[in-house]
């Protein structure tokens, strides 16, 4: 491509994201802009999917049916929210089938939180609460991403999540009011979940070199410290009014900074969760891989079958 | 919505709660304005079993399809699969809340779901045999969809209301679980050479539960919903789409009773057990909780 008219395109995407213009799957981008955006999707997308495995793990033995309905529910959206996170990952010129096999592979990931146990049925509402409370954060944002389509699906997740959210809290609030037995779940489910749903919002600022260039493109808006920071600020109020003590001795108001302070998380368990040694890395990858690779036959007569039916049809 | 706040949204008003979740979940209270009267000239202790009947039915089959979840061959089938299990578990509610009003013990669908022994469950055994593989599953759901599409027909002329409303809407419901099942049906019948030999295998496998559905039980005779009247339709519409699928229609004779009886006395296979200890699990580890 000649100089001029390489430097006129990326002129006009600047001018388009400095505008808060979206740039649409059209428009020409930089290469380095795509393949973030790849990156970030399809993780987003997987992570809805892994995510299913945890809740999923309770599905069969919720304590009630309404709670089983509402469980279910929600491992329905999440699948729903999968699905059209790779549809938006495809407007970039990538394919699901290729992003599935890059997770099951281990060459994308998926967020750190899901590499942990479920334990008991108090960590439901847990993960309501707190992992799908984080993910609203860093995902409201997103809704004013730069890339169109990435933006658009944000809306109805973030709709969706904020239920689920609500859901979660509602279910604590009824095990808080219930017995010594399920006070203590919830406890014991906050104790071991606080932590690992600070550090999904990354690593510190100083140590997240990417976040400079995915806000200059308008991709992320918030740091990730801004992010964790607001968190608190929102959850600890909650944490009160469910009657739980958060597992954080630094945790104390900070009348000038108008904020809560709190300890520092133990970044060297989210390195080792990150580097595949978490509690629950292999399960996850395992699970998903096997029911990739026991649906195959299902999928290729999928294929087979179609294709029989256009050639009747011709 | 802003990001500046995002915690308004969780202070929204219940009543938007169902446009919220994406697929719907049919929370709304289904039995709005039906009137709940036991009709005069039906026996509550039969209404009660036969609610329980179809809501065990109901109940282990969405138990079933629950187990697919983060195992379905790909994600459209996440999303299909679970959304059939909470059909059948929303029939399941209202059939099982229906049985502890009709006979006046005041039970809720939660003390039936989890506080019976398993030869108090009433369901048909085809509906608690284990998954198998993916042709296996529709094979199943193509029998139990097209039977039981075909009774809550004949349900919308029931002795009882609600029965009647269960069956109005579940027929709908039902019609979308028989076009799903027929759909995989045709395309692993008609797909690979692989892909036929298992939904053959399925349909084989299957096939001995399916008269059970047929099998009526003395209580459905006294209510007068003789299930028999079903065989005849529901093996035409079988072996319709079996052919269509260029399968071949099984042979295979009925299961054997246990001296003469079967799912519908409270008598199942050994499949039953571990379904009913995995599902009872934590609700027992707490007797008396709420949730």
């Amino acid at each position: 491509m000649v100089q001029q008219e390489q430097s006129a395109l990326e002129e006009r995407f600047d001018a388009v994201v400095a505008a808060e213009q979206r740039i649409e799957p059209r428009d020409w981008m930089p290469d380095a802009y795509r393949a973030t955006l790849v990156r970030q999707i399809a993780q987003h997308a997987h992570s809805e999917i892994i995510g299913m495995q945890p809740e999923g793990n309770w599905l069969t033995r919720a304590p009630s049916l309404r709670r089983k309905a509402i469980l279910l529910a929600k491992a329905q959206d999440e699948a729903g929210h999968g699905l059209y996170l790779y549809a938006a990952a495809e407007t970039l010129g990538v394919d699901r089938a290729e992003l599935t096999e890059k997770l099951i592979s281990g060459r994308q990931k998926y967020s750190s939180i899901f590499n942990y146990p479920t334990l008991t049925f108090a960590d439901v509402g847990v993960i309501g609460w707190l992992v799908d409370g984080a993910a609203i954060c860093n995902q409201v944002p997103l809704c004013r991403c730069s890339y169109g389509p990435y933006a658009r699906a944000m809306v109805r997740v973030c709709k969706e999540e904020s239920f689920h959210q609500r859901q979660g809290y509602e279910l604590l609030m009824t095990l808080m009011r219930g017995t010594e037995g399920q006070r203590r779940m919830v406890r014991d489910a906050v104790d071991r979940w606080w932590w690992p749903s600070l550090m999904m919002f990354g690593p510190p600022d100083g140590d997240s070199p990417n976040t400079a260039q995915s806000m200059a493109w308008r991709i992320k808006r918030h740091t990730n410290d801004e992010l964790r920071q607001r968190f608190v600020d929102m959850t600890v109020p909650q944490a009160e009014h469910l009657g739980v003590t958060l597992p954080d001795p630094a945790l104390s108001w900070n009348e000038e900074r108008g904020s809560w302070d709190f300890g520092e998380p133990d970044w060297s368990e989210l390195q080792q969760v990150i580097k595949g040694n978490g509690p629950c890395n292999a399960e996850r990858i395992d699970r998903r891989r096997a029911a990739h690779e026991d649906g195959a036959w299902v999928r290729e007569a999928a294929v087979a079958y179609a294709a029989k039916q256009e050639e009747r049809n011709v | 919505m802003t990001d500046d706040h995002v915690y308004l949204t969780l202070a929204e008003s219940d009543h938007e709660a169902e446009a919220r979740w994406a697929y719907g979940t049919g929370f709304a209270d289904p039995l709005l304005g039906v009137d709940t009267a036991l009709a005069p000239d039906v026996d509550g202790a039969d209404l009660s079993l036969y609610c329980q009947m179809l809501g065990d039915d109901a109940l282990i089959l969405s138990q079933r399809l629950i187990e697919w979840c983060t195992r379905a061959p790909e994600l459209e089938e996440e999303v299909a699969l679970a959304n059939l299990g909470l059909d059948l578990l929303g029939q399941a509610r209202l059939l099982l809340s229906r049985a502890g009003q009709a006979d006046g013990s005041g039970r809720g669908e939660d003390d039936f779901a989890y506080w019976r022994p398993e030869h108090e469950f009433r369901n048909v055994r085809l509906v608690e045999v284990a998954n198998g593989d993916f042709a296996f599953s529709v094979a199943r759901l193509l029998l139990f969809a097209t039977a039981r599409g075909a009774l809550y027909e004949l349900l919308a002329g029931a002795p009882d209301p609600v029965l009647r409303a269960v069956a109005v809407r579940g027929a709908k419901e039902l019609a979308y679980h028989q076009e799903y099942a027929t759909a995989w049906t045709l395309r692993l019948g008609d797909g690979t050479a692989y892909s036929a030999e298992r939904m053959q295998a399925g349909l084989d496998a299957v096939w001995p539960l399916l008269d059970e559905l047929f099998t009526p039980h003395e209580v459905e005779l006294r209510l007068g919903v003789d299930p028999t009247a079903l065989r005849e339709p529901v093996l035409a519409a079988l072996a319709e789409v079996i052919t269509e699928a260029r399968l071949t229609v099984p042979t295979a004779l009925p299961l054997a009773r246990i001296g003469g009886r079967a799912g519908r006395d409270g008598v199942h296979t050994e499949a039953l057990g571990p379904l009913l200890a995995e599902f009872q699990s934590v609700a027992r580890e707490h007797p008396g909780a709420t949730w």
